[in-house]
């Protein structure tokens, strides 16, 4: 199957409709959640989320012995959420850092939830098959009871966002100022970091434990880019998440051997690594074409300077002069001579130049600042 | 225990310590998270490695592999220098998309490699006594004893090298600078044995288990000590301990090794995140709340300085004007009178004569912004505390 044929069988193939709209899903709900994550500097605690999610699943199946995705999520919730505060306890409580909370609660998480992984498939009653998905997800056994899992989840977060907006934006923003206001910020945060593990453990059975943040940062740091507005931001990133998830589907479902989460992943960092070069306001390629520009125009200044200085010692400023004599100075160059010219500071007849008073006037107030 | 059993205990052991000596500078220098980077995104470097060489033991596979994790570091220290991201979302972009590329490669060529993510993310130590090293047809051990023990031998012995230069790039970078030691050499070199080590180790524990060995017994000893030494003896001990406990838990209930290592380590983790002595959970919460009365002693103290009338000195005078609940007058009270700071007569309190310098000369640093010198004051005059 190749792609072309894939967007032809997207419409009317049951599962491949599913998986398609599930990682769009998936892709717009992490990148708008994303975005908060991303803003407030919490990047890795997404990752350190997912990983802490494994034990949840786990113990979920260990207690329940259901393996519906709906009981195992709950589970993953349950320990991403103990997993988040004992985060916030150890930095707030010790003088441990935040990188070092991070690592230590993924890795101990995640080591605890193999070994009860390991311990379930040892056990007779073997039926534990699939829980391993979880690891690296796999987007082909999405369901349709689980599609509308992600759709009420996206619709809830969706609603709480647009209620608690002004909120959001100014804890977002200004803390200390948030809290002279007098809005309860404790009860903001952890509905915001809240919301941020939901979408996580919602994206696990699709992408997978080690994979999950990628898909949380990457269309948010991709959207930040673009736009300095948060509203922008957050629908700019959904859409990308939510292109991710389609093209990363797409590409999968067309060669063999592929598996999903890895190429979802792949493409919002092609979408990353576009933002960063081609964004127009802060993207690489644009920054450094304006550093040539302002370099140029530099020269350009510190030329009309110099014909300023050699214009000053004549009484009549327009007096022509060789352009041979500009030759020892850096900046000349035949375009930028041509450039002074078109800007009406200086005339040039034959070999001999001369000053306008215009650029006279020009190069007298330069330090003035009354010329922009 | 048979010799498979020693050997498994004997390799794990000697992977927990050499990851434990470069995780404690990682943790102190606040970069941990690069050595869960690292363990990540040295897969495509093993996947090639394994193209070129066919086995996992190679000492080419760990340099080549090494080298994605020092490119990495690269990468992300590139992106934070452009400024268009901040420096947890650097780490957070890069890891996960070499990581994929890793994937995709071994999906790609399932049929070449015999070689699955879940042995490289989870590692497996049980099998590692199997793959043995035969020189000359005679039986050398296990091969992965051998990779694990030179490089601890390298770490070890860079260690005691460039101890002095590592302390001090690690606390002060400008004065290290200064003497002429560069950070910039030292930031590599780390960057660099933490690569080799996590490589090392992946075969044999999996490249999370890395991570727990990493940072868990460093950030564990943190909490107990403040000396560097004494810093990576702690680690390195809680390591090894962790390392042969969790080979007997996983024994007992026929589960993961790596699994169970780190669950031991994060069990000893809590413990100390809660009873350490100094700055475990329990005592700060403790000293916190001692704290808080002693300040509110203060409090109490000045305001029977400043009134001279009786009806402000009332002892039920102070729950209206100071605004306090009943049970926190009475602790301050009481605490107050224990100390023999105050008297009390007919209901009114008065404060005593040592009371009375105490309470001047807490004024007189409140006032001259010395705050800091009441602390070692209340040693003085304080025979119990809040």
């Amino acid at each position: 199957m190749n792609i072309q044929e894939y967007f032809e069988l997207v419409w009317t193939d049951y599962t491949l409709r599913t998986i398609t709209l599930g990682t769009a899903v998936l892709g717009a709900i992490c990148g708008m959640l994303g975005s908060f994550a991303v803003l407030r500097k919490q990047s890795l605690l997404g990752d350190a989320i997912s990983h802490a999610a494994l034990p949840g699943i786990a113990l979920a199946f260990l207690i329940t012995g259901a393996k519906d995705s709906g009981t195992l999520l709950l589970g993953a919730l349950v320990s991403g959420v103990i997993g988040t505060f004992w985060i916030r306890g150890i930095t707030s409580q010790t003088h441990l850092k935040s990188d070092t909370a991070l690592g230590l609660i993924l890795s101990i998480f995640f080591g605890f939830g193999m070994l009860l992984l390991t311990f379930i498939q040892k056990q007779p009653n073997a039926n534990q098959g699939g829980l391993d998905k979880y690891l690296f997800g796999q987007a082909a056994t999405l369901m349709e009871s689980d599609l509308r899992l992600m759709i009420i989840v996206t619709g809830i977060s969706l609603f709480v966002m647009v209620l608690f907006w002004k909120e959001f934006k100014i804890l977002l923003f200004d803390a200390d100022y948030t809290k002279t206001l007098g809005f309860n910020t404790k009860f903001i945060d952890v509905l915001i970091t809240f919301l941020i593990v939901l979408a996580i453990v919602l994206g696990l059975q699709t992408v997978g434990v080690v994979l999950m943040s990628a898909i949380l940062l990457a269309p948010a740091a991709a959207a930040r880019q673009w736009t300095n507005n948060l509203g922008t931001m957050v629908l700019l990133a959904a859409v990308f998440g939510a292109l991710s998830g389609v093209f990363g589907t797409a590409i999968s479902a067309s060669q063999n051997n592929l598996s999903t989460g890895p190429v979802i992943v792949l493409v919002a960092g092609v979408f990353v690594l576009l933002s960063f070069i081609f964004s127009h306001k802060r993207g690489l390629l644009f920054r450094e074409i304006r550093f040539r520009k302002n370099r140029t125009d530099l020269k350009l200044m510190k030329t009309l300077q110099f014909m300023y200085g050699i214009a000053q010692e004549h009484q009549n400023i327009s007096h022509p002069h060789a352009i041979r004599i500009l030759n020892n100075f850096q900046g000349f160059t035949k375009g930028s001579l041509k450039k002074l010219e078109n800007e009406g500071w200086i005339a040039i007849e034959g070999q001999q130049w001369a000053m306008t008073p215009k650029g006279y006037k020009q190069a007298e107030e330069m330090y003035n600042q009354k010329t922009t | 225990m048979s010799s498979p059993q020693i050997e498994i205990q004997l390799i794990a052991a000697i992977v927990a310590m050499a990851c434990a000596i470069p995780g404690v500078f990682l943790v102190l220098r606040k970069m941990a998270l690069i050595s869960d980077a690292i363990s990540h995104s040295i897969l495509p470097g093993i996947v090639i490695g394994f193209f070129v060489t066919q086995d996992l033991n190679s000492p080419l596979l760990i340099l080549l592999a090494a080298l994605t994790g020092v490119i990495t570091v690269v990468m992300v220290e590139f992106i934070q220098k452009t400024g268009l991201v901040k420096e947890d979302t650097a780490i957070g972009l890069v890891f996960p998309v070499l990581f994929s590329i890793g994937v995709i490669l071994i999906a790609k060529n399932a049929n070449d490699v015999h070689l699955d993510v879940d042995a490289v993310l989870l590692g497996e130590l049980a099998f590692a006594p199997f793959d043995r090293l035969l020189v000359g047809g005679a039986d050398w051990g296990p091969k992965s004893l051998w990779v694990m023990g030179s490089i601890l031998f390298i770490t070890i012995s860079l260690l005691i090298l460039f101890y002095k230069e590592l302390k001090v790039t690690t606390f002060d970078a400008g004065l290290s600078s200064v003497l002429g030691i560069s950070p910039m050499v030292m930031h590599y070199g780390l960057m660099s044995v933490s690569s080799v080590t996590v490589v090392g180790a992946f075969d044999a524990v999996g490249a999370i288990l890395v991570v727990a060995l990493m940072i868990a017994p460093a950030a564990t000893a943190y909490l107990l000590t403040e000396d560097l030494k004494k810093m990576i003896w702690l680690s390195v001990s809680f390591g090894m301990f962790s390392a042969i406990s969790g080979y007997w838990v996983a024994n007992f209930l026929d589960a993961s090794i790596s699994g169970s290592i780190a669950t031991t380590l994060g069990v000893i983790f809590l413990a100390t995140y809660l009873f350490a002595p100094k700055k475990g959970l329990i005592s700060v919460l403790y000293r916190q709340k001692q704290q808080r009365i002693e300040v509110s002693l203060i409090t109490f103290l000045l305001h029977l300085n400043r009134h001279e009338e009786k009806s402000e000195r009332h002892i039920n005078h102070l729950q209206e004007h100071i605004n306090w609940q009943a049970v926190r007058a009475r602790t301050v009270l009481d605490l107050a009178v224990k100390n023999n700071l105050v008297e009390i007569e007919d209901d009114i309190v008065y404060l005593t004569e040592k009371g009375l310098a105490f309470t001047e000369k807490s004024l007189e640093y409140i006032i001259s912004n010395k705050d800091e010198k009441i602390e070692p004051m209340k040693e003085d005059f304080f025979l119990f505390r809040g």
